[in-house]
């Protein structure tokens, strides 16, 4: 049986009736089209799929779409701000932070999420906070000056 | 000409696509009345198909249809394998199991339904009636007479192969001393962050069949699966969108690939099969899976005099694309960077109840550069010299390139010991010694490895290939003066639409935001072979370069004959084509742009007006070779042209990785304290891209290294069958990379390129493992196999 969901993704107020077993991503991916949220693993191992729900970076492949209900959901099509990139979006640009760009959408939201709590994180603390997240190609070291980049960024303006 | 953009920091033109969340992934591509596929895949490694119902599942909501191996045995070929090599055993490859399963994951049954949930609820419905055989999983095993997995063989050795050149028997019949080392290179799995995933759409009236699929070879996937599923192959068109990471692992052709496009053939609607993580972990190819004995012979003085290895290949069940080849690519780089006067590979191929391997990142090569790396640490603790004196003894000199091989290769350029110079240099190199020396006074265990590897790469001359070795480009510069460059390379994370447009800009002398980089759609581009071996720059941006130049001369006759000038008083410059000095002053006209074919007004073509003008930008001929009203006799209208590039030779890049790692007594931990790369990929067209490609290779050779290994139990479960038992290297795991370069141009190509794709996992595993077991040498170790986990370690302290 379906139930009904209220939730605002990126700002925007979405109603729709749901199966509760449907995952988040799957609600936002293909109810929403909101494809920028990727799933890597299925296990809330790879963080390809992490997304904001009420300010907190979650795996949106093992939450249940009803269980967002009510709240607020920014995922990366929402980051980007009348057209400006996030720092961390710059970030990844400017530093080479992404390859094939599958991880990407994820690492950038737990990346968002991290310089919110730390504005100016060590490298230590990057890599703590990115801990969730896989990439297979950048070696991560790339991420980590863009993450560095970032909060240089938004510390300066 | 001057490079505004080849050899430039250049920021990616695919990032901000990528960044937002915009780009299309297969699964991001969505067609109205899709349906879903899922795949019953076996649960036992070995065993007897006794009996499949799939009435329950047949009749479960949302159930359009289901295919069983018996089905469809009929109606699609063969899984191909396109290595050829004398006597090799090729079993029966369908695409879905018919009598037997083979291994964990073996695709027995195909569900499609109206959504993939449901598709999956009816997994668990369709009823498998199996009678488990006796399973073999270990390759040494396999090849003593264990359970034989393909009846028809007799026995589970795919082939034999012995491969090399010199008098082996006389090296080491010479030698002051040998060494001889059992080694082990662990099955890896590639782990592409982008699963596979497979959209098909057939349209009945048009007869034509579209598939979209997270593939590195578009056009060979192409002509395999038309002729898998018998559909002309001019009426399947193949697109790659954004493919998220390969590593080799899609340059295959896999039976998925076939199936949905078969089955999109037989119910007339769009099917999409988008693969879990933990399908990938079973039945995506997986990577290396060696054993064997290397065995090297030298003087004392530490000149190496023969090499041997003799290994068994772990093959899995069946072949792939290239799953026997791979382990010949070992044979063929077992020289390393010296001179070793005869060289001796021994394989033998065997089936295991496992996924096949195939080629992952480097491909035969890092186990090839392991066993000799190795191998040269082995005779540098026999003869207690320094490990980095023991390369440098042995290396060719820059005179003696090309550089033949008792494997029978050639070298094209190499300069090894300026490279190994350099990386000392830049780690402080008899400074850490010293402080290693004391370290080990004090307690500490410091280890320091050295690996001076070099890597054949440029994949290759198609006389050494199997489906051809070139590349192609088309480049045209539409009438407004944009360039569209078609390449049959396929990128997937590389960033050659960034790349390969530097090329263009700069030769062409437009901006480079002028340039679109159109690849991975048949439909659209030339037949091309694809994105693997280290090849797409060195090969295809080769072709990018030929056919503008191709495209250049047929610009300069065009401006010859709209400045009514010879075309030998003609220079290009700037994007310019201009009447040199001498003839430009006798000219009447202003060399100012003639017609600014960017700011065109909407809708309308501008006119070319060269009346009194000394210069045309390339944009200007290109409107007028599209509008063809001022053309010379004889010429084609548009600018276009196209070039098939068949490499001569490989290219071997090279360079020295050095690790330094300290190793925590209490726990085995192992930490890094240094990395220094210094890499020789020939010219540089992106720095950027390529520390890139260096960073992610070292951290693949990380994971080999320290974390990474495929189980399968006796029986032939996968153990390792999720991100929570593969241990993917963490951003926490990593060194703080100190990387640097030399620059030896390749002869190969006109563009000097090497190739950087794979050197980080060639390079840098020898260099850490040298590195752990030099920190563990007052243990008297002198090798151990990987995955070295702080496990192993911390047991051989405890023993001490």
């Amino acid at each position: 049986m379906k139930k009904a969901i209220n939730l605002s993704v990126n700002g925007v107020s979405h109603t729709d009736e749901v199966e509760p077993r449907m995952l988040l991503v799957h609600y936002l991916r293909d109810v929403l089209e909101l494809t920028g949220t990727h799933v890597g693993c299925e296990t809330s191992l790879c963080g390809a799929c992490t997304v904001m729900l009420d300010g907190q970076a979650v795996k949106s492949c093992t939450v249940f779409a009803v269980q967002a209900d009510g709240s607020a959901v920014t995922t990366i099509e929402g980051l980007a701000q009348n057209g400006e990139l996030h720092p961390v979006q710059e970030g990844f640009w400017e530093k080479h932070g992404l390859q094939c760009g599958y991880c990407t959408p994820g690492m950038i939201v737990s990346a968002a999420q991290l310089l919110d709590r730390n504005a100016s994180p060590s490298r230590e603390e990057i890599c703590h906070g990115l801990d969730g997240n896989l990439c297979r190609c950048t070696g991560y070291q790339h991420i980590i000056e863009a993450v560095e980049y970032a909060a240089k960024k938004a510390a300066g303006s | 000409m001057p490079n505004n953009y080849v050899g430039q920091r250049v920021k990616r033109t695919e990032d901000p696509r990528l960044i937002r969340g915009l780009a299309h992934y297969v699964d991001d591509v969505a067609l109205p009345g899709t349906l879903h596929v899922t795949f019953v895949r076996s649960i036992y490694a070995h065993a007897k198909i006794t009996g499949i119902d799939t009435s329950a599942a047949r009749s479960a909501p949302g159930v359009v249809a289901v295919y069983t191996g018996q089905d469809v045995a009929a109606k699609i070929g063969q899984v191909p394998c396109a290595s050829a090599l004398p006597d090799l055993k090729v079993p029966d490859h369908r695409v879905l199991a018919t009598d037997k399963v083979y291994f964990v994951g073996h695709p027995i049954a195909a569900i499609v339904a109206t959504d993939k949930y449901a598709a999956r609820d009816a997994v668990d419905l369709l009823m498998v009636d199996y009678e488990e055989l006796p399973v073999v999983t270990d390759v040494e095993q396999a090849a003593a007479g264990g359970p034989v997995i393909h009846e028809a063989f007799g026995d589970n050795i795919a082939y034999k192969l012995t491969s090399g050149e010199g008098d082996i028997d006389a090296a080491f019949a010479a030698a002051d001393r040998t060494v001889k080392q059992r080694v082990l290179h662990n099955r890896l799995a590639p782990i592409a962050m982008e699963p596979r995933g497979v959209l098909a759409r057939y349209f009945p009236g048009e007869e034509e069949l579209t598939i979209w699929s997270s593939t590195q070879i578009p056009h060979l996937m192409r002509t395999q699966v038309a002729l898998m599923i018998g559909i002309p192959e001019n009426k399947l068109r193949v697109i790659t969108p954004e493919v998220g990471g390969g590593f080799g692992s899609k340059l295959n052709v896999y039976a998925e690939e076939a199936l949905l496009g078969w089955i999109s053939m037989q119910l007339g609607k769009p099917v999409k099969w988008i693969e879990t993580r933990r399908e990938n972990m079973q039945a995506t190819i997986h990577g290396r899976g060696q054993v064997g004995d290397v065995e090297i012979a030298f003087k004392n003085d530490g000149t190496i005099t023969g090499l041997r290895y003799s290994v068994f290949a772990d093959l899995g069940a069946y072949h792939q694309l290239l799953t026997p080849a791979i382990p010949t690519l070992t044979g063929l780089m077992l020289s390393g960077a010296y001179k070793i006067p005869a060289i001796q590979m021994n394989i033998i191929g065997c089936f295991t109840n496992k996924m096949a391997t195939d080629a992952y990142r480097g491909a035969g090569r890092p186990e090839a550069t392991y066993i000799v790396e190795r191998a040269l640490d082995l005779v540098a603790a026999e003869l207690g010299v320094d490990p980095a004196e023991v390369r440098r003894k042995n290396f060719p000199s820059p005179s003696e390139f090309p550089f033949h091989t008792a494997t029978g290769l050639d070298y094209d350029s190499g300069d090894y010991e300026t490279a190994l110079n350099k990386a000392q240099e830049i780690v402080g190199y008899a400074k850490l010694r010293e402080e290693q020396k004391q370290g080990r006074h004090d307690g500490r265990l410091i280890g320091i490895g050295v690996s001076t590897y070099v890597e054949i790469c440029a994949l290759g001359p198609s006389q050494a290939m199997p489906a051809g070795g070139w590349e192609s480009a088309t480049v045209r510069i539409e009438p407004t003066g944009k360039v569209t460059v078609l390449t049959g390379a396929s990128p997937h994370g590389q960033g050659q639409e960034t790349s390969f447009a530097q090329i263009a800009a700069d030769q062409l002398g437009v901006d480079i935001n002028d340039v679109t980089v159109i690849h991975g759609d048949t439909g659209v581009v030339q037949y091309g072979i694809g994105t693997f071996g280290s090849r797409a720059t060195a090969v295809g941006g080769t072709a990018v370069y030929v056919a503008i130049e191709k495209l250049k001369e047929k610009a300069h006759k065009i401006a010859a004959h709209m400045l009514k000038a010879d075309a030998s008083r003609l220079s290009f410059e700037g994007g310019k084509y201009s009447l040199q000095a001498a003839a430009a002053a006798s000219a009447t006209g202003t060399s100012e742009p003639v017609v600014p074919v960017g700011e065109a007004p909407a809708g309308a073509l501008p006119e070319p007006q060269t009346e009194g003008k000394s210069s045309l930008t390339i944009q200007d001929i290109a409107l007028a070779a599209h509008l063809a009203k001022e053309l010379p006799p004889d010429t084609e209208p548009g600018l276009s042209a196209t070039y098939f590039f068949e490499p001569k030779n490989f290219t071997f890049p090279f360079g020295t990785h050095i690790a330094v790692v300290e190793i925590d007594h209490e726990t085995g931990d192992i930490k890094f304290l240094r990395y220094v790369a210094v890499d020789d990929c020939g010219r540089v067209i992106n720095p950027m891209l390529v520390d890139g490609q260096v960073h992610g290779g070292i951290v693949q050779s990380i994971g080999q290294a320290m974390y990474e290994e495929v189980v399968y139990d006796e029986q032939g479960q996968l153990l390792t069958g999720t991100l929570m038992d593969y241990a993917v290297p963490r951003a926490k795991h990593i060194p703080d990379f100190e990387l640097d370069r030399t620059e030896t141009p390749s002869p190969v190509n006109p563009l000097g390129v090497k190739g950087v794709g794979e050197a980080g996992t060639i390079g840098a595993t020898p260099a850490i493992v040298g590195a752990i077991v030099d920190a563990l040498a007052p243990f008297g170790v002198r090798h151990l196999d990987m995955p070295i986990k702080p496990e192993n370690v911390w047991r051989i302290i405890s023993r001490g």
